[in-house]
């Protein structure tokens, strides 16, 4: 391992921040301070006008192996997130087959070593994500997974989310759920509204998703279980959460970048790039969304990256596959979304430090293999740290994706803020904007 | 609320895709009504060709099954002396393992003007558009979204009706008799693109339109439609100057949004006691293929107030006007 010095930049604390240099030697912050000596043949990277912040963790990655590995490999997705200034990723369990054994998980986790990042695995709740019986959740945690999903779909059966919360609650794991009653989504492919009734689109109506919210609300009241909603896309879906958070329930949810930045209009040329489950929403939910981000009423921003290779997203709308890639621009969307004047803190509060919370990625949680994310910046924690320029400007254009896939709905968008470097695992993986 | 998509307002089709109708000016409907109008006569000589479209490859490219439009489009080109070729496709693109855009690059390949589309996805026919951008694409239906030319004919046929009453010709009437006319449409309007073509021709040539359907058969935003809803479907009856009937789409599963045909039947079909209560002048229309005893009774489909069949014949000289508009555009003249 090197030893590099991240010099003068704004070191975002918890709490404070203030311009410091970090300096990181064998994977380690050894030191944070001005004007600290830089070892001899020590890297200096200039972080002044920067942010210097825990790099991004983020909660809802897609990563497609094994099974589909021509839209997405572990290895391209990393790389994709590292620079997005991700330095963990969640790896979804609705890969082909299912992340639903302790073999898969295995499988998934020694890729993931292989990559600069950090890959966790969330495994699926129920056996082969088929909503009927329950994975082995216990054998998974013992493998250190600290999350559950049958993201794709949420688990319908209300007896059967019951019993895994009942189960999951002593292994002292968290159910994500994918919230949309898919009964009453009834196979549509946009949001249920003005846009869809007119372009002649089945809609996924808003109660699909509020409807699971609350239902899973009183189940958690009712077991004592933990569960993390899924990329809330509804005004109502932060009310209700909002609302049951202010009981005390172990409730933490995420929002998904498209979902704070794009609406129902985007499908009205039927491109199916703009195809997503939840569906982009009315104006009215995308502005619910921004203010709740802006105002601290958000625990985290995940991107629900879901890579589809060019042909399935050349069928029909209603034929076409759900889902867009979201990591190589989530942290610049956040930021923009911030505001006028957007908060530090909160910025790495949603994209780093609540995620790592949430996925137990900490410094100071029981961790079986990874390193620590989401920390304060404070000396002897993990090297896992991102260098963020509030003053850049910059394009997004396709051709220079990371991912395999090219579906991203942001293509030829103006974009503020940028990440500069990101170090992860010791190892500093981007500088000046790409792949060192 | 504006039904226009976007800003985007088309005032003529000539050298255009046909792809929806909401985005049409009242000028470029009439445009297609009164080019339509000039090949009635075309139809009606001994031969029935003339020679606008000559050399012209227009490719009818059918992925759903279809009769009427299918045989009325190719009359069409034919009648145009376009050469015509006729691909059937019956699987979808994902049975197939084919993606849209190759489908399309296949017939392309093989050197065409124009691509008359049917396909079971709603924006098939945009996105079908933007693949091959120097041909001409006209949407023959698609998904439940759009049936433009459906839309087109039923326009024409309300206007040579009326205009036959009052003596002039359609040209000459322009918009004019489509002012304040009272148009209902019946039944299956969730589900329908013919009515969505339906509902945006008549709201922007000048026409008050009324829907009757069981709640379950109208769209959830029905109260952003440029419609009103009926609550007494037999007052409307007796109002309306035209009652467009629509096929209750069975094949996509409109059977269980009603307890029972007949019970839709009982509540909306146009039976013969409610036929009664037409007036005399009143037109009564169906797009056709007719569920006869579900949405019409046998005997009212047959009485003189209906012009089903004229639907029928209308619908080639519609055809030939948009496709010697979209294809040959601005260039040459019908001779």
């Amino acid at each position: 391992m090197s030893s590099f010095v991240l010099r003068a930049g704004l070191v975002v604390g918890p709490a404070t921040s203030q311009v410091a240099d970090v300096l990181l030697v064998d994977g380690r912050i050894t030191g944070v301070g001005v004007d600290l000596d830089a070892p001899k043949g020590c890297h200096v990277i200039d972080a002044s006008g920067c942010w210097v912040g825990p790099g991004f963790v983020d909660l809802h990655t897609h990563l497609r192996e094994p099974g589909r590995e021509e839209a997405e490999t572990i290895e391209s997705g990393a790389l994709a997130g590292a620079v997005g200034g991700y330095t963990a990723l969640m790896a979804m369990p609705n890969t082909e087959p299912a992340l639903d054994n302790v073999a898969l998980v295995s499988y998934v986790l020694d890729r993931g070593a292989r990559t600069p990042l950090d890959i966790a695995v969330a495994g699926a709740i129920t056996q082969g994500r088929r909503g009927e019986s329950l994975a082995p959740m216990a054998e998974m945690a013992e493998l250190g997974v600290r999350l559950f999903s049958d993201d794709g779909t949420g688990v319908q059966d209300p007896s059967l989310m019951r019993r895994a919360l009942t189960y999951a609650r002593p292994l002292g794991v968290r159910l994500a759920q994918h919230c949309e009653d898919e009964l009453l989504a009834a196979g549509g492919s946009m949001n249920e509204g003005a846009v869809s009734g007119r372009l002649g689109l089945v809609g996924r109506p808003r109660l699909a998703e509020e409807l699971m919210v609350q239902r899973d609300i009183e189940l958690v009241a009712l077991t004592g279980g933990s569960v993390h909603f899924m990329h809330l896309s509804t005004a109502r879906s932060l009310d209700l959460v909002h609302q049951a958070q202010r009981r005390g329930l172990p409730i933490t949810f995420e929002i998904a970048p498209h979902h704070f930045t794009l609406d129902e209009t985007y499908c009205e040329q039927f491109d199916p790039i703009f195809k997503v489950h939840p569906p982009l929403r009315a104006k009215s939910d995308v502005d619910a969304l921004c203010e709740a981000l802006r105002t601290g009423g958000v625990d985290a921003v995940a991107t629900d990256h879901a890579p589809h290779a060019p042909e399935l997203k050349d069928l029909p709308f209603d034929e076409a596959p759900p889902g867009m890639l979201g990591l190589e621009y989530a942290a610049s969307l956040t930021f923009e979304a911030l505001g006028d004047a957007p908060d530090p803190h909160l910025f790495f509060s949603v994209l780093s430090r609540e995620p790592a919370r949430i996925a137990q990625l900490r410094h100071d949680d029981v961790r079986v293999r990874h390193s620590g994310h989401g920390g304060a910046l404070t000396q002897g924690e993990d090297a896992n740290l991102v260098v963020f320029d509030p003053h850049a400007t910059w394009t997004a254009h396709n051709e220079d994706l990371h991912s395999h896939a090219m579906n991203s709905p942001y293509d030829g968008r103006a974009l503020s803020g940028r990440v500069r470097a990101t170090v992860a695992k010791g190892v500093l993986v981007v500088n000046d904007g790409d792949l060192v | 609320m504006d039904w226009h998509q976007g800003d985007l307002v088309i005032d003529s089709i000539r050298g255009q895709n046909l792809l929806t109708l909401n985005d049409l000016s009242r000028h470029a409907l009439v445009e297609v009504l009164d080019t339509a109008e000039s090949f009635v006569e075309v139809n009606r000589r001994a031969i029935k060709k003339v020679p606008a479209l000559k050399g012209r490859v227009v490719a009818s490219l059918f992925f759903e099954e279809s009769t009427r439009t299918r045989l009325s489009f190719e009359t069409a080109a034919k009648r145009l002396s376009a050469d015509v070729l006729s691909l059937a496709v019956a699987s979808s693109s994902v049975k197939k393992g084919e993606s849209l855009r190759d489908t399309i690059a296949t017939i392309d390949a093989l050197g065409i003007d124009a691509v008359v589309l049917r396909h079971q996805s709603s924006g098939a026919a945009l996105q079908v558009s933007r693949y091959v951008p120097h041909v001409r694409v006209i949407n023959a239906g698609d998904g439940l979204h759009q049936h433009p030319t459906q839309g087109l004919l039923d326009a024409f046929t309300v206007r040579q009706v009326l205009s036959e009453r009052a003596g002039i010709s359609g040209q000459e009437s322009g918009a004019a008799l489509f002012q304040g006319l009272r148009v209902l449409i019946v039944g299956d309007i969730r589900h329908s693109r013919v009515a969505r073509s339906d509902i945006a021709a008549y709201s922007t040539l000048g026409c008050e339109v009324r829907v009757a359907a069981p709640g379950t058969l109208l769209p959830a935003d029905i109260e952003n439609w440029p419609v009103q809803v009926v609550e007494d479907y037999d007052e409307a009856l007796e109002w309306a100057d035209v009652v467009a009937l629509l096929r209750l789409q069975r094949e996509r599963g409109s059977g269980s949004f009603v307890p029972s045909l007949g019970e839709f039947t009982q509540t909306f079909g146009l039976t013969l006691g409610r036929a009664r209560r037409l007036r005399p002048t009143t037109i009564v229309m169906h797009p056709g293929p007719m569920n006869r005893g579900v949405e019409i009774d046998s005997r009212v489909a047959d009485m003189a107030c209906t012009v089903i069949e004229r639907q029928v014949t209308n619908g080639v000289p519609i055809r030939m006007a948009v496709l010697y508009l979209t294809v040959a555009g601005s260039s040459g003249g019908v001779s």
